[in-house]
């Protein structure tokens, strides 16, 4: 509403439909959380930090997955560690959502031949939204990941699921 | 009358914000004191050595770079050196003085990542921004280098990927004053502070002869008030044509060996880190940088060893080639592998709250631990 904030000198009103508001609410506010696997949680620690600033997007790491909106997959995946990422999953309150980072969950990575303890792919285990290529992904890479699911939210309907 | 208390296990991991990565640490409890500490790990374990025997020599080293992934530079360093050796070939000056400069400038970006985020989990969130807006400083001398920010495949056996960007020389050369005050900035901010101070100095206490028992290298053995470094006492590489000194734990705020000591260390590197920077570079002979490489890597049958210092110790690889093209083994000697085993030592009798204090001053990387 950033454009709207102080153009009225009297209340006014603002017609809009719930969905929208809903919606807005939500991709506005992305409550991460903050987790990290392998290489590229770093990269995710970088996009977080200063020079490239999550929080611009409204992305605040948080520790637990009760008080968190998007995990964000960041590193190989192993068969020991998937099973703890699915119940972390399930802990988190709905709407929730994915973004897998790297190559590593997104399909195994350069682990995908010989990997006998690599998952191959995230997606196995649990439902994935956004994919972000690269090993690792640069953070701009991620920050487009994070721009395309607000795109998600922001067509999403109360009334029908959309995929 | 005495109170009856019982042993108390609790799990902390492998998601947990402060076990930087995927460590599960098993405590043993009796209240909140500390009876013992039993870490799982294998939550990250990708296969590093069946990789190694189905790939050439040269393709192992993008997996090198992904052991630990805060100082691949470093890793790949190591691991050439260890090729080179069995080898035995000869790699041209210019080639061992950029190896160098990069290899430093990753340690000072490696400690600068185990600082930020040790005064992250102790509950200063300011010293993790300012780290890392100094960190992306030295990945921009790595991207124009090599193009990656993070794992990089730039040290070949034999060589390098590329020369140096013709911009290189200048920009390192404005980094090292650039980067000189932002030292003694966190040391205002951090290093000094009183709550910093407090959580860490006194605090998990490693004498030298548990260190040495161990087998603990790097900042945290010298944390101990050891001067032990392999750059000086086995000199690879360049490394004894220049000046630099061994910072060592003094126990300046409590006793030596604690977690200040071994935090201190790391900023006094940056510091010596800076220096060896400065004399590679005013050194930098000229030279081809791809004349050396190899066109097929066929070492003879045989084995050899060879260790580099690290940003967290001695990282030492161990090779066994049966003649043809593909390794028949390559064993990491981790560094943080062995400064995890002795965690037990340093947590007993702390309280939880300290173990944090405790696992982020060891400095430790799961993706070398696992492999």
């Amino acid at each position: 509403m950033g454009l709207l904030d102080k153009q009225f000198t009297d209340d006014n009103i603002i017609i809009t439909k719930v969905e929208d508001v809903l919606n807005w609410a939500r991709l506005s506010s992305l409550w991460q959380m903050g987790f990290g696997l392998a290489c590229c949680a770093i990269e995710m620690m970088a996009t977080s930090a200063s020079h490239y600033d999550f929080d611009r997007f409204g992305v605040i790491p948080r520790p637990s997955p009760r008080q968190s909106d998007v995990i964000i997959i960041s590193g190989t995946v192993t068969l020991k560690m998937a099973i703890r990422i699915k119940r972390l999953y399930e802990q988190m309150p709905d709407p929730k959502y994915v973004i897998s980072m790297g190559s590593c969950s997104n399909c195994g990575g350069p682990y995908w031949e010989h990997g006998y303890h690599v998952l191959k792919g995230v997606d196995r285990v649990i439902p994935v939204d956004v994919y972000v290529p690269g090993c690792p992904p640069r953070p701009e890479a991620l920050l487009e990941g994070l721009l395309k699911l607000q795109e998600k939210i922001r067509n999403e309907s109360l009334v029908k699921k959309t995929a | 009358m005495p109170v009856k208390t019982e042993e108390m296990i609790l799990n902390m991991g492998p998601q947990h914000p402060s076990t930087h990565g995927v460590l599960r640490l098993e405590l043993l409890l009796e209240g909140e004191i500390i009876k013992g500490v039993k870490p799982h790990i294998g939550y990250l374990h990708r296969c590093f050595e069946k990789h190694a025997e189905a790939m050439t020599y040269p393709q192992v080293i993008p997996y090198v770079d992904r052991l630990d992934y805060l100082s691949s530079m470093y890793n790949e360093f190591g691991y050439v050196t260890a090729v080179e050796k069995l080898l035995g070939i000869e790699v041209p000056q210019r080639v061992e003085y950029i190896r160098v400069i990069m290899g430093e400038l990753q340690r000072i970006a490696s400690h600068l990542v185990a600082i930020g985020t040790y005064g992250a989990d102790l509950g200063a969130f300011t010293p993790f921004l300012f780290a890392f807006r100094d960190r992306e400083k030295i990945l921009s001398l790595f991207e124009i280098t090599c193009g990656a920010r993070l794992l990089y495949n730039y040290i070949w056996i034999g060589g390098l990927s590329h020369d140096l960007h013709p911009d290189f020389v200048r920009l390192a050369r404005e980094f090292i004053p650039y980067f000189r005050p932002k030292i003694k900035e966190m040391n205002d901010l951090l290093s000094y502070n009183k709550i910093f101070v407090e959580r860490t100095a006194n605090v998990g206490i490693l004498p030298p002869e548990t260190a040495i028992n161990f087998g603990v290298s790097g900042p945290n053995l010298r944390g101990s008030g050891l001067k032990w470094d392999l750059r000086r006492n086995d000199p690879y590489s360049v490394y004894d044509k220049f000046d630099f000194n061994i910072p060592v734990g003094e126990g300046r705020m409590g006793t030596v060996g604690d977690c200040w000591d071994r935090y201190f260390v790391r900023i006094l590197e940056m510091e010596e880190s800076l220096k060896i920077i400065e004399q590679a570079l005013d050194q930098l002979p000229e030279g081809d940088v791809t004349s050396a490489i190899p066109k097929r890597v066929k070492p003879p049958i045989g084995q050899v060893y060879a260790r580099v210092e690290n940003p967290r110790g001695e990282l030492g690889y161990f090779i066994i080639s049966d003649g043809s093209v593909n390794p028949f083994r390559v064993k990491v000697r981790a560094p943080s592998f062995i400064s995890l085993s002795v965690m037990d030592e340093l947590c007993r009798g702390h309280m939880i709250a300290d173990v944090i204090a405790i696992l982020g001053s060891i400095d430790i990387v799961l993706g070398e631990i696992d492999r």
